[in-house]
């Protein structure tokens, strides 16, 4: 059966040109960066030749990058890191409530430890409101962490107008920006924050490898002990061959990004005009002007999201609904619920998240596979009666 | 949807594994289906030493259904009706016990989760039909139209006590295909598919109780509700009304039980029943426990009309409970609900518990005990 991947937010599949510089890495420089002798130099040469082609996508100084094995790690450093590197007795952090488990998570934990957490809750358009970060802010208030884009709607988030706002009271800011770096245009500088997160498989690299844009000057602590790689920031025998496939990924990103973004808001457009077209009792979660080209978020009302999505793979479309719990089990998306939908529609709500090897046929067979699925489900539903 | 795949509801135990292997070997297309029922990190204090495993929808469950998926090439998901489980089953388990009643949590999820919700999701995925591990079997009788259901061929592991509840239009889309085989047949098949889970122990008990301390579970969750375990609490009383002890919760009784009741007496004592309204608890001796006659309700007739006039069946009243022959009289014109008249005295009539109708190894129906 032919497969169509609408699930980029997820993951993308790499691609051949990045395939091909990982192989020559893997083969070709065998390496530990840290060592002294030529092989070890070649293996830094290609280290930090990558490292400059990941700073230009999001325009910060090389030395400000470190790399990590992806964008969990990436958060847990800036979040874990900056707070620990705080001299303040009683220590607050302002996030929101739409962030990814990978920030969620880490909060909670330090909540554990005494430190106090505010969650701002977005609008119904799932958009945080600036207004409400600074309401949050506190004396005490260390950091302040939202992210650029949202993994389930797209919602690409103010937040040069939020990093102002903390910045005047004194906190460092850190930005998400998995879901946003290689979509749309990025400048941490721009932005004004201190810190920035990255994953390399988000933009056709490879898994295993991330980083973290650190402004220089920002105290950060940490998280893990071990060698003085990475300018004593992340300890770890460097990921030399993942990290030039992320820097090849980034340079195509880069390159390519004008054109994409049309492109693939072409083709978001064309699926969500087209399903909203044919399926009655359908609606856009979050739609607006602020998203990212290749995500929209669609709830199908008196349906469950996890039987649609069950069924579109069997036709051989591969999108997604909530999260994932550990058995693989589909929960209600937080971000949805947090952005006031109600539990049911939150659970009848999928993401389609499109990347390059999406054209126009392909939306349209799954126009017509959502369509045929949604009316099949609803037939046999209980709680549905409009038909 | 006639043409699509059978939907296997697979648990990681070895008999929906075989299902699957089974069909499969038939030329049938199928799909693998795994039920989250319960998280089972909730209530982490009833969890025994070493974590949470061999139980229904713990990790481990999942890995081996997927395995074993993977092993035959079928598409597998999992499902979560967390929330479904525990408003129609779980809820209803513990309004059961602080009820006075002894619940069976397997006879609704059956009918409420697997036989309806799963059901649905299964064909609203495109499934034509499911099929479980269930021990027991499908027919149909022409003359009268009915979908009939009989007793698994291993009558030791017969599971037609908790299915009586389903339905005409439920039985016409389910396959029980080990109706047919033994509980060694079954194991001898699944290393003959080369499935992975071959040799692991059956699972015991109720799926998301602990070691089967049901009373355990119900305090914990009380305790992750915020109730006082106190509302439970009350004396234990003998049949002429004179206070024996105390108890702490009527749901760690249920009726024909000897251990546990703590209070001395001459000759071995046995609950007769647990009053809720006045949290009381009464024993007595063995023969206090003996009653000819009950009256079910909401009954569900399967391989038989709905009776006009009074039958004789054998009738079970608990799932190890060998059946005994009796009359049926139904009570009103539907016979929804029925008085059942044993020719010999049964040992411990238990109110919640289920009473299903045997002819021979037909499964006639079966209602609750009021």
């Amino acid at each position: 059966m032919r497969r169509f991947y609408f699930d980029h937010n997820a993951t993308t599949p790499v691609s051949q040109s990045v395939l091909d510089v990982l192989v020559t890495a893997l083969l070709e420089v065998p390496g530990n960066a840290s060592s002294i002798h030529q092989d070890g130099q070649l293996a830094k040469q290609y280290l930090e030749n990558a490292r400059r082609e990941v700073a230009l996508l999001i325009g910060c100084d090389p030395k400000e990058l470190v790399f990590t094995s992806g964008g969990t790690e990436a958060d847990n450093l800036a979040i874990l890191g900056s707070v620990a590197a705080s001299p303040l007795p009683h220590r607050h952090i302002v996030t929101t409530a739409i962030e990814h488990p990978a920030v969620l998570n880490p909060c909670r934990e330090l909540e554990r430890s005494g430190v106090s957490v505010t969650y701002v809750r977005p609008g119904p358009d799932g958009l945080i409101d600036p207004d409400d970060i600074r309401r949050a802010l506190r004396p005490e208030t260390v950091l302040v962490s939202v992210m650029h884009a949202n993994n389930e709607t797209g919602t690409v988030q103010p937040i040069a107008e939020i990093a102002d706002l903390a910045r005047q009271a004194g906190a460092i800011v850190h930005s998400d920006g998995v879901q946003a770096a290689g979509k749309i245009p990025v400048n941490v500088q721009s932005l004004g924050i201190d810190l920035y997160s990255i994953s390399g498989h988000k933009f056709y690299a490879t898994k295993g490898i991330g980083a973290l844009y650190v402004k220089t000057g920002t105290k950060l602590r940490p998280i893990q002990f071990g060698g003085k790689h990475e300018r004593e920031r992340r300890p770890g025998t460097e990921n030399v061959p993942c990290a030039v496939a992320m820097a090849k990924a980034a340079a195509i990103a880069h390159s390519t990004l004008p054109l994409e973004t049309g492109r693939l808001q072409a083709l978001r457009n064309r699926l969500e005009t087209g399903i909203l077209a044919r399926v009655p009792d359908s609606g856009v979660n979050g739609s607006g002007p602020s998203r990212t080209p290749n995500t929209t978020n669609i709830y199908f009302d008196g349906l469950e999201g996890e039987a649609l999505v069950i069924s579109l793979d069997l036709k051989g479309f591969a999108v997604s609904s909530g999260s994932a719990c550990s058995s693989g089990a589909v929960e209600p998306s937080h971000v949805l619920l947090a952005m006031g939908l109600p539990s049911e529609r939150a659970r009848a709500s999928l993401r389609f998240s499109l990347g390059h090897t999406n054209n126009e046929e392909q939306v349209d067979a799954l126009i017509d596979a959502v369509a045929e699925s949604a009316a099949h489900l609803r037939k046999l539903s209980p709680t549905y009666t409009n038909a | 949807m006639s043409g699509g795949p059978i939907a296997v509801a697979m648990s990681g135990g070895v008999d929906s594994s075989v299902v699957a292997g089974l069909l499969q070997r038939q030329g049938q297309r199928i799909l693998g289906l795994t039920m989250q029922l319960w998280n089972q990190r909730r209530l982490p204090e009833l969890a025994p030493a070493g974590g949470v495993t061999g139980r229904c929808c713990s990790l481990d469950d999942v890995y081996d259904a997927r395995h074993v998926a993977q092993h035959l090439g079928i598409p597998y998901y999992v499902v979560n009706f967390e929330s479904g489980f525990e408003e129609q089953v779980v809820k209803p388990f513990i309004d059961d016990y602080l009820s006075g009643r002894t619940p069976i949590p397997c006879t609704l999820c059956n009918n409420f989760i697997k036989f309806d919700q799963f059901l649905d999701l299964a064909e609203g995925v495109g499934a034509s039909r499911i099929a479980t591990g269930h021990y027991a079997r499908i027919g149909y009788d022409d003359a009268t139209g009915r979908y009939q259901m009989s007793r698994g061929a291993d009558q030791s592991k017969d599971q037609t006590y908790f299915l009586f509840g389903l339905k005409q239009e439920q039985l016409a889309r389910t396959d029980f295909p080990l109706g047919s085989y033994t509980k060694p047949q079954v194991r001898e098949l699944a290393r003959e598919l080369g499935l992975p889970v071959a040799a692991k122990p059956d699972s015991q008990e109720i799926c998301f109780v602990p070691n089967g301390d049901y009373a355990a579970f119900i305090d914990a969750y009380f305790r992750e509700r915020g109730i006082a375990p106190e509302k439970t609490q009350g004396e234990i009383l003998d049949t002429e009304g004179h206070v024996l002890g105390e108890h702490a919760g009527v749901h760690h009784f249920t009726v024909g039980q000897r251990r546990g009741l703590r209070v001395a007496a001459g000759e071995p004592l046995y609950v007769i029943a647990t009053e809720p309204a006045s949290q009381r608890v009464i024993v007595g001796r063995g023969q206090d426990l003996l009653r000819a006659t009950l009256t079910a309700k909401d009954m569900n007739w399967i391989s038989i009309a709905p009776p006009a006039g009074p039958i004789r069946a054998q009738v079970k009243i608990r799932n190890r409970h060998a059946a005994a022959d009796a009359t049926i009289t139904p009570i009103g014109n539907d016979a929804s609900r029925v008085e059942i008249q044993f020719d010999e005295p049964q040992r411990a009539v238990t109110p919640g518990q289920a009473a299903v109708l045997y002819d021979g190894d037909l499964v006639l129906g079966g209602g609750w005990i009021d």
